[in-house]
């Protein structure tokens, strides 16, 4: 019984082996939410820039399909990920929307202020209620969400030329053709 | 034709790495001498190799070689030397081939200054580091291989991440690595003492000083990385709980708890077991560090290039090395026999409220940083850790850690009486309460719980120190005499504890009583922030070897004398087109200021970012105090004098008896 004692560290190291092992073959950033293909969760939330109006889910249907962006001003990679936003704004292909999540609005303002805004309305989550009805696990995250408020998909970690070239604007160009 | 050397030097030392692994060991169980003797000139060619592999990478850094991929990748002609020397080690593959470097440098050292111990101990801990050589050198050649070719070569490489182009980050990743590996000599000392059955005073007293050293590299590179995310990323935070920030910490934690409980088992010796599987914890977070960044299995802000072979190599290499070092723990630590024991009121006592208070610390952080992975496995949901938990953890445990951490040098081993330490350490418990609340009064003028707290734990420190200072040198004939027989272990130990209290003081300080402006300013615009007036004077276009920018110009002036003027530029980098914010900062011993700028707003107006940090700069200041105690204690004389000793001592006399 005393010597049984020393094989309790190899046993706790051998369950997190285990756990490694499953966790390797999933992938944080492409699992699938399984909100995809569901309607987009609800919520109304005061605007960041001007906390006098609402923002709320009705406002990412009024286009044929709308990104809607989860970011922070504590979060790197969302920082990482600011100058391609920008760059979607200039293409002007799709509105960007946006959930500032679990922030201050000093902090946010700031962020925008310094790196640029390119959001059309941002709903200011300083709780994160909503984004955890959203399942929103990582920041910064992006869905893309049409015109009946269904959330078609999701991209974990920062949107990148790849990753817009290859699913996201084939998928809005799919959205758009649906409508027709 | 060179990196191909390189690339064959590489593989020669991975062989010549399995040959030091596996020859010595052998030789150490069978005791053949030739074979004992073979460790130490294969751990010397072995570095002399990675030595010419990482020179001829750097060779083609310098030389702008962009037909080696690597290169190509993370380099561009009109990036300066600085940074293309420092490229080398800014993606994953050279970085890791910096690590081996460094695994094998740590390797030749201890094979150099381990003449005086048992030729089994040396052969047996160079095997041990041998073996952990060959699966990185393995991990370089087979899945990160830096030497691979682009054919045709490229005109120009695709720069390094601008994020990178800074002396902080230059500095931050070897200082870390040398930590990391260091702990790889402690982890072979504990493996090599359990397989020889030398558990002993002897085997503590060895691994002292290389645990310390790795100790301090750590400490090092931590806050190097701390400082550098202060000025670099721009928005005046320092520590963000991520979990690439939180792989260097638990080793650190860790390798802290080990550092306290070698000294009970070579003083005392008992917490023996304790100690080895500490030495065991702690090389195994940095392995489990280096997967966690290195596999992508966690999203990181760090956001290292992730490849699940990669993920999967290094995942068999932690399993590997830390299921058999557990499972010879397992084996063989049931004969070690503890030899003292101690009394409920002893410095042991409050040594071990030290292990566990770091171990809990340790495995709180882990938990933190692992929940998503437990809950993404077990199909639970995905959810994120952040700061506040971290630090709804993190401080409760500190507090009482700093609190014994003032008592602990000033009791006595074995058993101690409560009326003692109690007359002792009354004046300082009165002196602590009062000043916690005065000096954050006098200073700022407004008092929070969280900061009379911390000053009131730090000024706790801080007296408890001098006070055992004062203690031990009153029965010498003069202050100064008692003062200069101490032995530099003692004022390494003081000089690091003092860095805690320091620590303690710049988060306490520098959080809860920082000011920040955000605001559009207009050149010729002024602003007062924390007494100092901002006055905007304007912006102009500057540019760099690699980067255009714009640079905006803010003079500081205090009761109408000037302070300085500071510089922030928001530079764009040609080759990458990156944007990044280049803060000016006036650095201070007691406050900075620190002003960084945003998009334009339109009409000549910027918008502009104004801090007032006060005492920030302790927080980094805490850090150099405790590596240089470290520096202090590892130079210590009784580990130079101890190597002389021949006659073991009388611990080692027991345990020499039981053993045959």
């Amino acid at each position: 019984m005393t010597k049984a004692r020393f094989l309790i560290p190899l046993f706790l190291f051998l369950a997190l082996i285990a756990l490694f092992v499953v966790g390797l073959q999933r992938d944080p950033r492409e699992v699938p939410s399984p909100l995809i293909d569901k309607p987009a969760p609800q919520f109304s939330l005061p605007e960041l820039l001007d906390s006098n109006t609402t923002f709320s889910t009705a406002d990412l249907q009024k286009q044929p399909v709308s990104l809607f962006n989860v970011w922070a001003s504590w979060c790197v990679a969302c920082r990482q990920e600011h100058p391609f936003l920008m760059e979607l704004k200039r293409r002007g292909e799709v509105p960007i929307y946006s959930l500032n999540y679990k922030d201050k609005r000093p902090d946010a303002m700031a962020w925008l202020n310094r790196f640029g805004n390119p959001y059309t309305a941002i709903a200011f989550d300083e709780k994160g209620r909503v984004g955890i009805d959203w399942g929103v696990y990582g920041v910064p995250e992006t869905f893309v969400v049409d015109r009946k408020g269904i959330i078609r998909y999701k991209q974990i970690g920062p949107l990148t030329e790849q990753a817009w070239q290859e699913t996201i604007l084939p998928l809005i160009e799919k959205i758009r053709a649906e409508e027709g | 034709m060179l990196p191909e050397i390189g690339n064959f030097a590489l593989i020669l030392a991975m062989t010549i790495a399995l040959a030091q692994g596996v020859v010595p060991m052998i030789g150490a169980a069978r005791n053949i001498p030739g074979w004992i003797a073979f460790a130490r000139p294969a751990a010397w060619t072995q570095f002399v190799l990675l030595v010419i592999s990482f020179g001829i990478l750097t060779h083609a850094f310098v030389s702008n070689d962009f037909s080696v991929a690597y290169v190509a990748n993370n380099s561009n002609s009109a990036l300066p030397l600085m940074y293309r020397i420092s490229a080398v080690w800014g993606g994953h593959e050279g970085s890791l081939l910096l690590w081996v470097l460094l695994m094998g440098g740590w390797s030749a050292t201890v094979g150099l200054f381990s003449k005086r111990l048992p030729p089994e101990m040396v052969a047996r801990v160079l095997a041990v580091m041998g073996l952990v050589a060959v699966g990185f050198t393995a991990f370089v050649v087979f899945t990160s291989n830096p030497f691979e070719r682009y054919y045709p070569a490229p005109m120009d490489g695709r720069d390094l991440n601008p994020l990178l182009q800074d002396i902080g980050l230059i500095m931050h990743p070897p200082m870390l690595y040398m930590g990391y590996v260091g702990f790889s000599v402690a982890f072979a000392f504990a493996i090599a003492a359990l397989l020889g059955g030398r558990l002993d005073a002897a085997w503590a007293r060895w691994s002292r000083p290389w645990t310390i050293v790795a100790w301090v590299f750590l400490t090092l590179g931590i806050a190097l990385g701390s400082w550098w995310a202060y000025y670099e990323l721009g928005w005046g935070g320092w520590w963000f709980w991520d979990p690439v920030e939180n792989a260097s910490f638990l080793p650190w934690l860790t390798g802290t708890a080990l550092m306290h409980s070698l000294a009970v088992s070579e003083k005392r010796s008992t917490f023996k077991s304790w100690t080895v599987l500490l030495a065991i914890f702690a090389f195994s977070l940095c392995l489990l560090g280096t997967f966690l960044v290195r596999s992508g299995v966690l999203t990181s802000v760090h956001a290292f290039a992730s490849d699940p072979t990669r993920g999967v190599f290094v995942l068999l290499l932690l399993g590997i090395v830390v299921g058999a070092s557990l499972a010879i723990y397992a084996w063989r630590a049931p004969q070690v026999k503890s030899a003292g024991n101690f009394a409920l009121l002893s410095r042991e006592t409050f040594l071990l409220g030290n292990n566990v208070l770091l171990v809990v610390a340790t495995a709180t952080i882990l938990l933190g940083t692992l929940y998503p992975l437990i809950l993404d496995a077990l199909e639970l949901g995905k959810i994120s850790v952040g700061p506040p938990y971290f630090n709804a953890v993190f401080v409760p445990l500190m507090i009482p850690l700093i609190v014994i951490l003032g008592i602990g040098p000033l009791s006595r081993w074995k058993q101690d009486e409560f009326p003692r330490l109690a007359r002792m350490l009354r004046s300082a418990f009165l002196v602590s309460i009062v000043l916690g609340v005065v000096i954050p009064w006098l200073l700022f003028g407004k008092v929070e719980l969280m900061v009379v707290i911390a000053t009131a734990i730090s000024v706790w420190l801080v007296y408890a120190v001098l006070l055992d200072v004062a203690h031990r040198c009153r029965h010498k004939s003069s202050f100064w005499k008692g003062l200069t027989s101490r032995p530099r272990g003692f004022y390494g130990m003081s000089i690091a504890h003092l860095g805690v209290a320091v620590t303690v003081i710049g988060i306490a300080f520098s959080s809860y009583y920082s000011l920040e402006k955000d605001l559009r300013m207009v050149p010729g615009d002024q602003l007062e922030v924390g007494g100092y007036l901002f006055h905007f004077d304007g912006v102009r276009e500057s540019h760099g070897p690699n980067y255009t920018a714009t640079e905006g110009v803010i003079t500081v002036t205090r009761n109408g004398k000037p302070v300085t003027t500071l510089h922030t530029q928001k530079r764009t980098y040609t080759v990458q087109q990156m944007p990044m914010t280049e803060a000016g900062i006036d650095a201070g011993l007691f406050r900075d200021l620190y002003v960084a700028m945003g998009e334009p707003l339109g009409d000549g107006g910027w918008a502009i970012r104004i801090y007032y940090k006060p005492f920030i700069r302790w927080i980094w200041l805490g850090g150099l105090f405790m590596a240089f105690g470290g520096i202090l204690a590892a130079s210590d004389r009784r580990y130079r004098l101890m190597a002389k000793r021949t006659a073991p001592s009388g611990a080692d006399a027991r345990l020499a008896a039981q053993e045959s």
